[in-house]
């Protein structure tokens, strides 16, 4: 099968006061249509930086991308000019964010944020309310021809993750990339978002890309992993086999961080950075 | 809404009494109005004059508490002053002794004929530019606009007005350098000039805020998520950064308010138009001080006002704001 | 204590004070973190420096202006003064470098020749362009001394006390925050009368409102933030937590505040003297230099030389410090910049 998307040896550096800082030190991974790949890390490991590159929403500078391509269905999103990329944005590649509250735009009802979504992308689309409705309603929200018109202030946390995930899916994408998309919320809402994203898997058809710093989440849900440690990926397989049998020892400390229940343990298990560089190098 | 309406209201009444004991103090506190009569009536005034003076216009009642027999205990400056000036009895000048409410009523077209354009053209103009400077954003051409609004609000605005009138109006011949006619359309080329000078002096400082507002919300997690939609350019200045942005300025436009007062004053005794402006530059000019302190009453009536239009106006705008 | 102000020494000395306080300020200040990075940045910013460069040549034009020394001749003559005794006064209006006066009528040969020509009572412009830098930094410097430990006290009180205390200083401020500055500048000043104490007086009293509401807002901002909370509940006193922890975090906007502050100031004192509730008659003012220009500029042939030169001087210091006021907030908050 094609690819969908083929990252090969991207490197992506910040222009800062103190000079240029490597985010991304040369990535390469590839995903199939329908695949669901998981980036972990922690912050500042590049595993963002390397979701928003993929529709170049870096905002330039300070961002520069140094070398590398990102394939999307064999075009290269790095040579698109503006205009092609934003055909593909939202298109062909949607996003989710961390914090649902700030990334919705305060000052427009959900209806009309999802609106703009498909008038821009699906032309053909003519009842755009009843389009809304068809898609607050896959995500499971109750009563979604009434909580169109709220303002997203009126939206709990948990709701307004998931009239962000409708409007990426408004526009049918290829590819959603889910960044962080239950750190901000609370525990059992952060369960309700993951089991949404696992059964909208087998409901509609799309490959997601899972960015977070926790583990403990993506099992069941992604199909191969890539790990994140400063820039570069340290380690990338299945994600059951990463799980079972880690072979870098930063996925080992990171697994080792998830808590498990019923065990006992002393404290949490913490990562020593300057053991771990001093090893990796 | 009716409720919110009358606490706003509610709320400008303790300010508005505290602007009546401020120019209760300036009048008859820190300057007494017998030196007053001295400096209007000149030196050489018989104390018979100054006597009739004071009698005329009651500031030679007792200061708070009128103990005199037979009289009211409130007949004195202070309740005089807060009962005049509460049911808008704003008293006469003291030099030509006219009746203020007459005089500042004759202004008051003039005056809102340069300063409302001026209000609505000043404000849009540096609305367009600093979008259009936060559209340009880390080019030269931003960075020259910045510097160019910084070098427009470091010139006193009495500058750009002999600018206007000496060149604009005399050297180019382009307008009519002074006067005021209000007969129709040919009101409207006396009033241009005027009218863009007032926008022109505040514009540097306005531009220079709008412009810092659009970058705040530009930089916002919101803006991302509409590029990230695909989202085009111009779409996301006009509609996502100008609504959220044009919330933070309206809590701003009031500020303009003292800006249109100072430029009116400025303004119209340059070109001869008899409003509001030109009465207090005059009044200044005599020492008329009783044309000045109800010009402070009344300005801070209107800015309350223009408060309280605001906080409307804003409560309609903004979704998150509940009006109960 | 308008005639106080007015005394010539008091200012200075006052002046000198207040150069003294900034300098305590910036003093103290350069033992915090914070203000050695900002400085690291702002060393680096051009435009920063340049204009910072500026500002000083001023201060250093307005200090000669400002400080007296005993002269033979008369009681005392400013350092300035001295140093251009040599340029002659001529009888009325001249053009930069003529040789005579600029009357059609009766034109009179000048005594010497004046770079930026003479106004009308025949003093040197450049010499008067320079000797109004000591008003413009006297009006400056008297009323940030007025107003920036007024409003930032008051902000701090308002900020961290609430309550009762905020409510009192806030409708103060609103109060005379609802007056158009202009009107209530223009009406103190009939009141107390022209002079260079009596504009500082009511240019602090219109002044402090801003400052106030800032320092109000970041001091909230911060009391809510858990290191106050730890401090306090470690039993440090009130005054200590208010000097040791929430004034040096606000002392950065009080100096940004200061410097932007300066130059709306400057701009008041000539739009004040421009109305003529300003600066006295015979005080060197550019806004009196620009008031000029109004019979100036209606003269055949058009006097054009004391309206450019105080305009210009005027420009060069008030475009200097809102340079250098922007480039000290992009050194202390580089994001916001």
């Amino acid at each position: 099968m094609k690819p969908l998307l083929e990252v090969r040896n991207l490197a992506i550096q910040f222009a800062t006061e103190g000079g240029a800082v490597d985010a991304v030190k040369g990535i390469s991974f590839s995903m199939e249509p329908g695949e669901t790949l998981a980036i972990v890390g922690e912050s500042g490991s590049g595993k963002s930086v390397t979701g928003l590159a993929l529709t170049r929403l870096l905002p330039e500078p300070p961002a520069i991308y140094k070398s590398g391509e990102i394939l999307l269905e064999g075009r290269d999103v790095l040579k698109l000019s503006p205009g092609e990329l934003r055909g593909i944005r939202g298109k062909k590649i949607a996003y989710i964010f961390q914090e649902p509250s700030t990334s919705l735009n305060p000052v427009f009802t959900i209806r009309n944020q999802i609106a703009e979504a498909i008038k821009l992308h699906r032309r053909e689309v003519t009842d755009i309310d009843a389009e809304v409705v068809k898609y607050l309603d896959l995500v499971g929200i109750v009563d979604p021809a009434k909580r169109m018109r709220d303002y997203p202030h009126q939206l709990s946390g948990g709701m307004q993750q998931r009239a962000m995930i409708a409007m990426a899916l408004s526009c049918q994408p290829d590819l959603l990339v889910a960044d962080e998309p239950t750190t901000a919320l609370d525990v059992t809402i952060q369960a309700q978002i993951i089991d949404e994203l696992k059964q909208l898997k087998q409901r509609v058809k799309m490959a997601i890309i899972l960015i977070t710093h926790n583990f403990g989440i993506i099992s069941g849900i992604a199909d191969r992993v890539a790990v994140m440690f400063r820039g570069k990926i340290v380690e990338y397989g299945e994600t059951a086999s990463v799980l079972k049998n880690p072979q870098h020892p930063y996925t080992r400390a990171l697994i080792e961080c998830i808590p498990q229940l019923g065990a006992k343990r002393e404290r949490l298990t913490t990562i020593d950075h300057a053991a771990l560089a001093a090893e990796v190098g | 809404m009716f409720s919110y309406l009358l606490r706003r209201i509610l709320y400008a009444i303790p300010i508005l009494l505290g602007v009546i004991l401020i120019t209760f103090l300036l009048s008859f506190v820190v300057q007494s109005p017998a030196t007053r009569a001295k400096v209007i009536l000149g030196k050489r005034a018989t104390p018979a004059a100054i006597a009739d003076w004071m009698h005329h216009r009651g500031y030679d009642k007792p200061r708070f508490f009128n103990t005199k027999s037979g009289e009211s205990l409130l007949d004195s400056q202070f309740f005089n002053h807060v009962k005049k000036l509460a049911t808008f009895r704003l008293g006469v000048s003291d030099v030509t002794g006219r009746d203020l409410k007459e005089v500042f009523k004759e202004g008051a077209i003039p005056s809102l004929l340069i300063t409302m354009p001026a209000f609505f053209v000043g404000i849009a103009l540096a609305v367009s530019i600093a979008l259009y400077q936060v559209f340009v954003r880390d080019t030269p051409l931003d960075t020259f606009g910045a510097l160019a609004a910084v070098a427009m609000m470091s010139l006193p605005p009495m500058v750009w007005i002999i600018f206007g009138q000496a060149v604009v109006a005399l050297s180019l011949n382009y307008f009519p350098a002074f006067g005021y006619d209000l007969h129709g359309l040919s009101t409207v080329k006396f009033l241009i000039l005027p009218i863009a000078l007032i926008a022109v002096m505040g514009l540097g400082a306005d531009v220079r805020l709008y412009r810092a507002i659009f970058l705040e919300e530009i930089a916002q997690d919101y803006i991302r998520t509409a590029q990230a939609k695909g989202v085009s350019n111009s779409r996301l200045l006009f509609v996502h950064v100008l609504k959220n942005g044009m919330i933070s300025l309206i809590t701003l436009i009031v500020a303009h308010l003292p800006l249109l007062v100072m430029g009116s004053l400025l303004v119209e005794n340059f070109f001869g138009i008899p409003g509001l402006g030109n009465t207090l530059f005059l009044a200044i000019q005599q020492g008329d001080f009783a044309t000045v302190f109800a010009s402070v009453y009344l300005g801070s009536i209107l800015y309350l006002i223009g408060l309280i239009l605001t906080d409307i106006c804003y409560a309609l705008v903004d979704p998150r704001i509940r009006l109960s | 204590m308008a005639r106080f102000f007015d005394n010539i020494w008091v200012q200075d000395a006052i002046v000198v004070f207040g150069f003294a306080l900034v300098a305590a300020l910036i003093w103290r200040g350069s033992r915090n973190e914070r203000w050695q990075r900002a400085w690291k940045r702002l060393r680096r910013d051009k435009v920063g420096m340049i204009s910072g460069v500026v500002i000083a040549l001023y201060l250093a034009v307005g200090a000669l202006e400002a400080i007296q020394i005993p002269h033979r001749e008369w009681y005392s003559v400013s350092i300035l003064g001295w140093l251009t005794q040599s340029i002659p006064h001529e009888t009325s209006y001249s053009a930069p470098f003529a040789k005579e006066t600029l009357s059609v009528a009766k034109a009179e040969a000048l005594n010497g020749t004046h770079i930026l020509g003479t106004d009308a009572l025949g003093k040197d412009t450049f010499v008067q362009t320079l000797r109004a830098c000591r008003t413009a930094l006297i009006i400056g410097g008297l009323t940030s001394a007025i107003y920036i430990p007024l409003g930032t006290l008051l902000g701090i009180l308002a900020g961290y006390y609430r309550r009762w205390v905020d409510d009192l200083i806030q409708y103060i401020y609103s109060t005379l925050a609802s007056i158009p500055e202009i009107l209530l500048l223009i009406s103190i000043l009939m009141v107390l009368g022209k002079g260079l104490g009596t504009m500082s007086i009511a240019l602090g009293v219109t002044s402090w409102v801003g400052l106030c509401r800032l320092i109000r807002g970041e001091t909230m901002r911060q009391a809510e933030r858990p290191y106050i909370a730890a401090a306090r509940s470690l039993g440090q006193s009130q005054w200590k937590i208010v000097t040791s922890h929430l004034l040096p975090n606000v002392l950065h906007l009080v100096l940004i505040n200061f410097v932007l502050g300066f130059s709306g100031l400057v701009l008041a004192e000539a739009i004040l003297s421009y109305l003529g509730v300003g600066s006295p008659v015979g005080t060197a003012s550019w806004g009196a230099m620009i008031d000029g220009a109004r019979s100036e500029l209606s003269r055949e042939p058009l006097v054009w030389w004391n309206l450019t030169a105080a305009t210009a001087a005027l420009f060069g210091l008030v475009l200097s410090l809102n340079l250098f006021g922007d480039a000290l907030r992009r050194a202390f908050d580089p994001k916001r910049g």
